[in-house]
């Protein structure tokens, strides 16, 4: 950690020196750009880096900066049911598809975020856990109950560990340096994680940048995934013959007449 | 301690795997079943997703059948014909609950179809037994001669149908058609709900075909490993959905608990081994049945379509 924090700020000075024409430039980086999932895999923790490089033009701002960090993690279709009376019993009557929404999401930011900016500016900016989906228009709203849906979505979601809002999860380590935690559980999907960051001074967006980190198996984990999805026949009978000699040895370990 | 399932994509203690299945192989070494209808809602239980548990457990059930398969076979108690007939029927019903399984999960239905198993065939089958092992109970109290065995002569009309075979060491003449019929059942049932099905194959074979229940529970222990690896090699080819760390996790603890319900098995007599095994199958259904009867604390749920990998 403390040597990728070290490299990282290596890096960011040579950016900084290069100069930047824009009145803000904001730059930022992970800790790691992988996870790997081994056997004894229970989750990670991933640190986003950031700096806030100004130029003389804006030295005269009143209002300090806010970040907002939204990691989105790989997309899937996530199904929401309702559980509705049928007679005596409860069953799951109403769905409702949430195509290419993200498995994990996490927005961190350093205060509140309605205090940072508007509704409105979270709609359009796409920040908070209701509007941070990639392509939030995806979903189709043939539905006119859909935003109880999606409301129940991210609450269970958030249950899960997999969609979180920290209100104070990114630290200024200086007016101009930043950092944040993110927490992967391990429920987490394998896939590529967009880590966006985002930089708000009196509700205005003034800049924008992102990078991403990806979770992957590795070893053994990799090695049994990828044989069950190539080569399912001989998983199966690796599997098969695998229960069966164990049940023969059981057998003959056991064994007392 | 942890470790990380490649299939079901989440890690899990591996102590509480191995005590529970430790636990389940207790109760099927006692029972003479394949426990698989306590493992697999328990895995569910433990959020590991419900295709992944069925698929699983088969392996492990196919495991630990084998283990009974080879001590039955020792005490010659064992009907290799109507094992053949058994297994034949059960293929054909494999196949098709295999097939079964794939199109509800596909329909979002797999849920609802096998919460509403549990609890018909649980309930159904376990109050069976439970009235069944009570009034032979009370038959004895009361100083009544307890008829295990038909009477010459009075035969069941299913096992007078065409096709008729002989089957030596279970003392059975009687038709293929239902016996067959009862195995093509048998391997569907096992296939959607990763169970055995020993638990419904061990009272329909004693109490509809009077077969002598020591060979009953071999014979049906060799179907089930037979069904049940095929049941397995079917998941795996068809839904990638057979986790290999959870399989020797849960035949680890499944094979030396069977060996000590085993054990504590021939300390049991035989009327209140059918109480406790009746007791058992109801409460099982009836624990799903709350599930369902019960209004949902959250009527909402969230999943993830599984085939998404």
């Amino acid at each position: 950690m403390r040597a990728a924090f070290t490299k990282l700020l290596a890096g960011l000075a040579v950016l900084v020196l290069s100069g930047a024409a824009r009145a803000e430039t904001l730059i930022a980086s992970v800790s790691s750009h992988q996870i790997q999932i081994t056997s004894n895999y229970t989750g990670d923790q991933v640190t986003v880096f950031g700096l806030v490089e100004r130029d003389g033009r804006t030295a005269g701002r009143g209002d300090p900066y806010d970040i907002v960090i939204t990691v989105r993690g790989p997309q899937r279709m996530l199904l929401v049911r309702e559980k509705e009376r049928l007679g005596p019993i409860w069953i799951n009557r109403t769905q409702r598809r949430f195509p290419d929404s993200s498995v994990f999401l996490m927005v961190a930011s350093n205060r509140p975020l309605n205090e940072i900016l508007s509704p409105d500016s979270a709609r359009r900016d796409r920040i908070g856990l209701l509007h941070a989906q990639r392509r939030p228009d995806a979903v189709p709203q043939a539905y006119p109950d859909m935003g109880r849906f999606r409301e129940a979505m991210i609450r269970l979601m958030e249950d899960k560990g997999l969609y979180t809002e920290a209100e104070r999860g990114v630290t200024f380590l200086s007016p101009a340096l930043f950092s944040a935690p993110i927490e992967v559980p391990a429920t987490a999907p394998t896939g590529t994680y967009e880590v966006e960051v985002v930089l708000y001074a009196g509700g205005a967006l003034l800049a924008r940048q992102t990078t991403n980190f990806e979770v992957i198996k590795t070893g053994i984990e990799q090695g049994l995934a990828s044989g069950a999805h190539d080569q399912p026949l001989l998983y199966g009978l690796a599997t098969a013959a695998l229960a069966l000699l164990f049940g023969w040895l059981a057998s003959v370990i056991f064994r007392r007449d | 301690m942890q470790i990380y399932l490649p299939i079901a994509e989440l890690p899990i203690s591996v102590l509480m795997v191995l005590g529970l299945s430790g636990a389940v192989g207790f109760i099927s070494g006692l029972f003479g079943v394949g426990g698989g209808f306590l493992l697999t809602p328990l895995l569910i239980f433990l959020d590991i997703p419900p295709a992944v548990a069925v698929a699983t457990v088969a392996a492990q059930v196919a495991g630990s059948s084998m283990t009974g398969v080879l001590t039955y076979w020792r005490r010659r108690a064992l009907d290799l014909k109507l094992g053949g007939v058994l297994v034949t029927g059960g293929i054909i019903g494999t196949v098709l609950g295999v097939l079964f399984f794939n199109s509800m999960r596909r329909l979002g239905q797999l849920e609802l179809v096998i919460t509403l198993s549990y609890v018909t065939l649980f309930t159904c089958i376990g109050g069976l037994m439970l009235y069944d092992a009570l009034r032979a109970a009370l038959r004895v109290r009361a100083g009544k001669p307890v008829r295990l065995r038909r009477r010459a002569g009075t035969h069941p009309w299913w096992m007078g149908l065409p096709l008729r075979m002989r089957f030596h060491r279970s003392q059975l003449y009687a038709s293929v058609i239902p016996i067959a019929t009862l195995a093509v059942i048998i391997g569907f049932i096992g296939a959607v709900l990763g169970v055995g099905g020993g638990f419904i194959l061990v009272p329909a074979l004693i109490y509809f075909f009077r077969i002598p229940p020591a060979v009953v529970v071999g014979t049906s222990l060799f179907q089930i490993l037979v069904t049940m690896t095929g049941a397995t090699i079917l998941h795996a080819v068809t839904n990638q959905s057979v986790d290999l760390i959870l399989a020797v996790l849960l035949l680890l603890g499944g094979v030396v608990g069977a060996q000590f319900g085993g054990r504590a098995a021939r300390n049991l007599n035989v009327d209140s081994f059918r109480l406790l095994l009746a007791l058992l199958i109801l409460s099982v259904g009836l624990r799903f049945a709350v599930e369902l009867l019960i209004p949902p604390s959250d009527p909402y749920s969230v999943v993830l379509p599984e085939s998404a990998r």
